[in-house]
């Protein structure tokens, strides 16, 4: 390990003149350190954003102790460094390292990044040139590491596609591994880099973009995604497990304060509400629940193993888990007086919501979230979340009457068919939510209002659908900040850049990458964070590719327009998608689909595996051979 | 029944980047981890009571770090020390434990001095150094500026000198006492020495008690 010793010793000269050298450092209690000699597979997991962030990703937490398991294999970290650290790598030469054993990230078999959100790429493309790694596959030969990326953002990979060797597409469980050991027999043969993309990409989920050629119309809308070999699939369905597997409990313990210092336990995966708006309750399906012993049993393991002070338990929406109630009960029997902190986001706009987050809180932390999402009945009927107002200011009125002295209230704005007065409606809803907090509370009470801006996601029902101009957004938000002005109420909005940046690059094509390597190489880089404004650099850089911004963002698809992300398959049918786009239009309703299924294809397209464990796990009704085929025949 | 129970300990490693108060999360979490039966604080936010002695500046080693918790209940000096040697994160490791009076002041109140060694990183000229030390400590006063508010440094500083060894050291006795602590990087820059360039260990704690806490 003299490299590790020499790199340490360099270091050492280094890390006294950067902000939380702790970031640099590992060590961290349950990180996992193995002898580099004497393991054959090195994959080294990178979360393209600080420390402070990724330390707590659960994706990567779950890969890292899976491949660790392995005696075969290890699994080390690593992630962007600040601006100050990055200066001192460059002007000392020290190639990017994984906090383990402090190798270069050039010397692993497999990197793997996880996106989980777009503005990241640039960020990426920084990593594997700090790592000194050439950031295009075409000029990585066989002796570089393999790059691989999953999340929520390569449900639309092409942006990136020149970049990464191979994307694994939906939940990385098993893929993950699969790939490996794909791997693993290529190395031992010898063969060249072209073979392993083709061997890897006929594993199911694996989407290796360099043997796909988009072709475009002359109007630069996408015609069709060529496959450059008979072999490799022309759809990519994206990987699910049939039964949510083993909860991580071996969460690495920061050694310094990060975003969340938190065991995080998955109660359950998908989402049957069916916001049209909602990437995440689209892609995620189906709907897949933990039991509640399962989840006692990982959060008192999960605490043995770290000594951590608070619990979060996710979901994309936590009232709908089947046994929540008992859930609930159980844990502040097992867990009150021990001084833990117990979170339960995403709650549903009820009295039942109230009731539980009085089980959970021992001491009374912070406030009250919820999403109504829009505020006047038509938007709401747009976005499919539909909410009485009635039952919002009784809620609001609960939970200010048990103790709640902030109610934090999510909005979105800037769908295009959404007008002023829809938008005057939420500053007004807010209004009376905070009337009565007044006459519950008197004056104490506080109402924050969090108002983002809609950006229309690959494979929801929203992507036929335009982005707002930027213009209109700054009217709306001008109008609010009018509106919320005055004592009790906040006002948070995002600024119009940031919102139209994330849309170029979640809507992008592959001509879009050399936007994204051009804003890279004019300095673009933490594209997520607010202090750094890139925007002047990104239009630049279209600019500089021939490419209009507009195009991606401020164009009506019709109807009919393949999009450059259809060879990826969600699970989730498009023509379903398009049913309640229409749906959209025509302001019509749909339920919660545990209640009644609305064909969306995603029992039909993991039939296989839905077979394996009928009717316990996956909450999608149950269906009588009789009803399947009617769900077939439900017309799209 | 309260019982108060004295940690004597390194700070290896990357832990040497942990900060005061981040120490202060490592051993609430390790305390927890090796299930002891911690006395929480009374109130809205109960805290587990932990004391610790001088804060360490980020960066630095130390042989001798103190901390103090509070048991509910009382346990054997050995079973203490065998649950914490398999819950401390690396780099963090345990010289002694020792039982102390539950009337004793809190610990940060009974720390008077430090001892620092600081070892060199890159070459200097010794004799350079042997110069300005003299020169320090022939000065009556040394007005520094430190977050805006200036101080005397030469009374904080209560010993110092190079030792030859086979290579050569500073060690430096600093005053520690709340509201009166020498820095020692705050001296290396009266010697002209960049703090980058040096590896600062530290040594001792020296308590009121005079009573130097065993290694």
């Amino acid at each position: 390990m003299n490299q590790e010793k020499s790199l340490l010793n360099r270091l050492e000269r280094i890390l006294p003149l950067v902000e939380k050298p702790g970031r640099y450092v590992g060590g961290e209690y349950n990180s996992v350190v193995k002898n580099w000699g004497e393991v054959s597979t090195k994959i080294a997991l990178v979360f393209p954003d600080i420390y402070d962030i990724g330390l707590s990703n659960l994706g990567l937490q779950i890969l890292y102790e899976n491949i660790n398991q392995r005696e075969d294999c290890l699994a080390e970290r690593a992630y962007s460094p600040w601006q100050d650290m990055e200066e001192l790598l460059r002007k000392n030469e020290i190639p990017l390292y994984s906090l383990e054993t402090k190798s270069p990230l050039k010397d692993f078999d497999i990197i793997g990044f996880t996106l989980p959100y777009e503005t990241l790429y640039t960020n990426t493309l920084n990593l594997l040139n700090l790592s000194q790694i050439p950031i295009r596959s075409e000029n990585r030969g066989k002796y570089f590491p393999l790059i691989v990326a999953g999340g929520h953002a390569t449900y639309n990979p092409e942006p990136m596609a020149p970049f990464i060797d191979a994307f694994l597409i939906g939940e990385g469980e098993e893929i993950l591994l699969e790939v490996i050991n794909a791997y693993q027999v290529w190395k031992k043969d010898d063969l060249s880099k072209n073979e392993l993309l083709l061997k890897i990409s006929s594993i199911d989920g694996v989407y290796v973009p360099s043997l796909y050629d988009p072709q475009y119309n002359s109007d630069g809308t996408f015609l069709n995604m060529k496959i450059k070999n008979k072999n490799v699939p022309k759809k990519v369905t994206k990987r699910i497990m049939g039964k949510l597997p083993y909860a991580p409990t071996r969460f690495i313990v920061p050694s310094i304060g990060v975003v969340h210092n938190r065991i995080a336990v998955e109660i359950m995966r998908g989402c049957t509400r069916g916001c049209r708006f909602c990437h995440a309750g689209m892609i995620n399906r189906p709907i897949r629940e933990r039991t509640v012993q399962e989840i006692i049993q990982t959060i008192e393991t999960g605490l043995e193993n770290t000594g951590f002070e608070e619990v979060a338990l996710l979901s994309l929406s936590s009232s709908d888990y089947t046994n929540v109630l008992e859930l609930v009960e159980e844990i502040s029997n097992k867990f009150a007086g021990k001084n833990l902190t117990i979170s339960l986001p995403s709650l549903r706009i009820d009295s039942f919501s109230v009731e539980l987050m009085e089980k959970l809180k021992g001491s009374r932390q912070g406030g009250f979230t919820l999403a109504p999402e829009a505020a006047s009945e038509r938007m709401r009927k747009i976005i499919n979340k539909p909410i009485s107002e009635e039952m919002l200011l009784s809620t609001a009125f609960e939970i200010f009457k048990r103790g709640w002295h902030t109610l934090k209230l999510y909005f979105m704005i800037g769908h295009p068919s959404e007008t002023l007065e829809d938008v005057a409606e939420i500053a007004a809803l807010c209004k009376k939510v905070l009337a009565v907090g007044v006459k519950a509370i008197g004056r104490r009470a506080k109402v924050h209002a969090g108002v983002s801006t809609f950006v229309p996601k690959p494979h929801t029902p929203f992507q036929w659908v335009a982005c707002d101009q930027q213009e209109s957004i700054r009217q709306k938000q001008n109008l609010l900040r009018e509106e919320l002005k005055g004592p009790g109420l906040k006002f948070n909005w995002t600024d119009p850049k940031e919102t139209v940046m994330e849309a170029w690059l979640s809507r992008g094509d592959r001509r879009l990458a050399e936007v994204i390597e051009t804003a890279w190489k004019n300095g673009a880089k933490f594209d997520a964070w607010q202090d750094f404004k890139n925007y002047d650099i990104w239009i630049q850089a279209f600019s500089e590719a021939n490419l209009e911004p507009d195009f991606y963002v401020h164009r009506e698809r019709s109807i009919d327009e393949i999009f450059p992300w259809d060879h990826i398959h969600p699970g989730v049918k498009k023509t379903y998608l398009k049913t309640e786009y229409l749906n959209s239009l025509s302001l019509r309703l749909r339920g919660d689909c545990r209640e009644q299924c609305y064909a969306c294809g995603i029992t039909q397209t993991f039939n296989h595996l839905r077979k394996e464990d009928p009717g316990i796990v996956w909450k999608c009704p149950n269906l009588s051979p009789r009803r399947s085929k009617n769900e077939l025949s439900i017309p799209n | 029944m309260n019982y108060r129970y004295r940690i004597n300990y390194s700070k290896k490693e990357g832990m040497r980047y942990t900060s005061n108060l981040d120490i202060h999360k490592m051993w609430e979490r390790t305390f927890r981890r090796a299930k002891l039966p911690l006395v929480y604080s009374q109130g809205f936010h109960p805290q587990p009571k932990i004391q610790q002695a001088s804060p360490l500046p980020l960066g630095f080693l130390s042989d001798c770090e103190i901390v103090d918790f509070f048991l509910e209940q009382e346990m054997d000096l050995l079973s203490l020390e065998t649950a914490l040697t398999n819950t401390l994160p690396y780099g963090i490791s345990v010289n002694s434990i020792i039982e102390i009076n539950l009337a004793e002041p809190a610990l940060q109140t009974q720390t008077i001095a430090s001892e620092y060694h600081v070892f060199f990183l890159e070459e200097f000229d010794s004799n350079k150094i042997i110069e300005s030390i003299y020169d320090l400590k022939s000065k009556e006063t040394v007005i520094r500026v430190r977050r805006g508010k200036s101080y005397d440094l030469r009374p904080l500083i209560l010993d110092l000198e190079i030792i030859m060894e086979d290579s050569y050291y500073l060690k430096m006795l600093l005053k520690s006492k709340d509201g009166a602590t020498g820095r020692p990087e705050e001296v290396l820059s009266e010697l002209n020495i960049p703090v980058e360039f040096t590896r600062i260990i530290r040594k001792k704690i020296i308590m009121a008690n005079e009573l130097v806490v065993k290694k």
